[in-house]
């Protein structure tokens, strides 16, 4: 099974900086379907990046976040080749993980 | 004149209209002449927008507005097509259950050979574009056809059109009766008003690009198929050339052809043919 | 541009457990859900949510919940978004500033239901620039607020929009 997280690590010596997309509805539950239903909300509530052990960046997020969220931020350090995990939690208690290599 | 703010359907088709009688595009007169054509739709292209160079059309409305391009690149940094191409990518290797795959349907199986499609099947007769080819390969191998105008077709295609990546389209009109009418007629249907709002392709995509049509910019019609299939916030998702075109075709109060419908099939063939020599920048993200 | 093949999804591990678990993924998934328990543990290893803060429907009510005290406009935080946004259901904002010890950053739309899209945290040794993608229901001011020194910094720009975002 394919993972919902995209990570994109790109270690320029000094820093990284990472891209990611994950996959996700990211509904507000203030939209209607086309039934005229509200859509409940799902969408995630938090995401953490984190090396050698350490978080390096946590968004806490509502459902006015897009659909399939992105997000790019860096930090100092970080080599190529070492890993960056990678994990969300949404309103329903589902979540992924993943750990992507720094390029 | 300019029809710069967002215009509602209704007023815009009066404006339109005149716009439309005043300059009346690249329609040659009795003879079909597919060359003459390409030449003269280009110019007119070339002249309203002496600044944009000619793989720059292929960004759709990106192309026609600085501040929309903008918000283009940033969203180029991790495009929301992405999980799209994926799919794309592995249905595309993952063997149908006769063993068989879409690869070995397709010359150079199926990698890098987007931009020779349509192309005009000389045994059949007809136009045959690449959703059209993709089922026609699923149909051959036992599987059931795909909806035109969902997530899978839209899979598929937006891996074929990746794999082919500014390559410049490279459509070819056979010296054959049928070809030449398949062709004349994709044209005429380009240039023919239908609808409610009494709108033809050509009066939103030749007329008036760079216009707001209420709050969308207007692609123009060179290179307008190039970044097919395409994930559009709008949607919500992606979607289809033929999406594209049933989408367009009710946005002026009319009735949709079924996807794949030979007319269809045939403006794809003149759209793609008179944008010959743009690259494939497929898949695009679009508003 | 694009790289299907970056080596980063080599590694795919989901995580998903509880009761008959596996519903999974693909376009259009639908996730299980975890038990209790889980949530929590996930929840607790990291900071905690601001329910709360995503409550709050007003800009001023949200940044209150989540920080305790009010932001002051700064030209040290640079907002970088649309003049108009081309569609309310992805609108990039990002940040920049040049204030030290940045702790967090947050990013806010008045108009939306709720007005609190995302809050950022910024450890020590983490840049204080963070680019995202936001929904807004309407033309609305996006107010981005950093947290540096322990006092709040904000900018504000108002975002036209045309088609709405649903909802946010
Ligand atoms: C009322 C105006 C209108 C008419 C008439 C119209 N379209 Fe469109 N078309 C649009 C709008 C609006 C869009 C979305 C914005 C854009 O990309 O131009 C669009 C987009 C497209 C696109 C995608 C362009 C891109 O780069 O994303 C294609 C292809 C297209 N139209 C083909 C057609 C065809 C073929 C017809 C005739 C059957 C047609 N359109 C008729 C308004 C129109």
């Amino acid at each position: 099974m394919a993972s919902t997280i995209r990570v994109r690590a790109t270690s320029s010596g000094e820093t990284t900086e990472v891209q990611a997309l994950i996959q996700h509805p990211m509904d507000s539950g203030f939209i209607k379907d086309s039934k005229g239903e509200l859509i409940p909300p799902h969408f995630i509530q938090q995401l953490t990046f984190e090396y050698n052990g350490k978080p390096v960046f946590t968004a806490d997020w509502g459902g006015g976040v897009s659909k399939d969220p992105y997000v790019k931020f860096a930090f100092k350090g970080g080599k190529k080749g070492d890993e960056l995990k990678v994990s969300w939690v949404d309103n329903k208690g589902a979540t992924d993980t993943t750990t992507a290599k720094i390029q | 004149m300019k029809l710069r703010n967002a215009i509602q359907f209704t007023a815009a088709a009066f404006t339109l209209t005149l716009l439309a009688l005043a300059a009346p595009p690249a329609i040659s007169a009795d003879k079909v002449d597919p060359v003459a054509d390409e030449k003269a739709f280009k110019k007119f292209f070339y002249d309203k927008f002496p600044k944009l160079k000619p793989e720059d059309f292929v960004n759709g409305p990106y192309s026609m507005d600085a501040d929309l391009y903008k918000q283009w690149q940033d969203k180029e940094q991790f495009p929301p097509y992405e999980f799209s191409l994926e799919l794309g990518k592995e249905m595309f290797s993952k063997p149908f259950k006769n063993g068989k795959t879409y690869g070995d349907c397709f010359p150079n199986q199926g990698i890098g050979i987007r931009q020779d499609y349509p192309y005009f099947d000389e045994k059949e007769g007809k136009v045959i574009t690449l959703e059209l080819a993709l089922n026609r390969c699923r149909e051959a191998n036992g599987e059931p056809a795909f909806s035109y105008v969902r997530d899978e077709m839209a899979a598929l295609t937006a891996y074929m059109a990746f794999t082919s990546r500014g390559k410049p389209f490279n459509i070819k009109v056979p010296n054959d009766p049928r070809a030449l009418a398949a062709y004349e007629n994709g044209k005429e249907y380009f240039y023919t008003r239908r609808g409610q709002l009494n709108f033809s392709c050509a009066t939103c995509h030749v007329q008036s690009p760079g216009e707001r049509v209420r709050t969308e910019v207007l692609a123009p019609a060179l290179g307008i198929v190039n970044a097919m299939p395409i994930y559009r916030s709008e949607w919500n998702g992606m979607g289809t050339t033929s999406r594209r075109f049933t989408t367009c075709n009710s946005q002026i109060r009319g009735v949709p052809l079924t996807p794949q419908d030979d007319e269809y099939r045939n403006v794809e063939y003149y759209l793609s043919y008179v944008s010959n020599g743009l690259p494939i920048s497929g898949p695009g993200a679009r508003p | 541009m694009t790289n299907t093949d970056n080596g980063f999804s080599a590694t795919r591990r989901l995580i998903l457990q509880g009761a008959g678990a596996v519903a999974l993924v693909g376009l259009g998934s639908s996730f299980g859900n975890l038990p209790f328990g889980l949530t929590r543990a996930f929840a607790a290893a990291n900071d905690k949510y601001p329910e709360e803060a995503f409550k709050q429907k007003s800009e001023a009510d949200a940044i209150k919940s989540l920080y305790g005290k009010t932001a002051e406009a700064s030209d040290k935080v640079k907002m970088d978004a649309p003049e108009i946004a081309e569609n309310g259901a992805v609108v990039p904002v990002s940040v920049t500033t040049t204030l030290a010890d940045v702790t967090s950053i947050s990013f806010l739309v008045a108009e939306n239901p709720v007005a609190l899209v995302a809050s950022y945290k910024i450890p020590a040794g983490t840049m204080p620039n963070v680019a995202n993608r936001i929904k807004m229901a309407k033309t609305s001011n996006v107010i981005v607020v950093v947290e540096a020194g322990g006092k709040l910094y904000s900018a504000t720009k108002e975002v036209k929009v045309t088609v709405g975002g649903c909802g946010g």
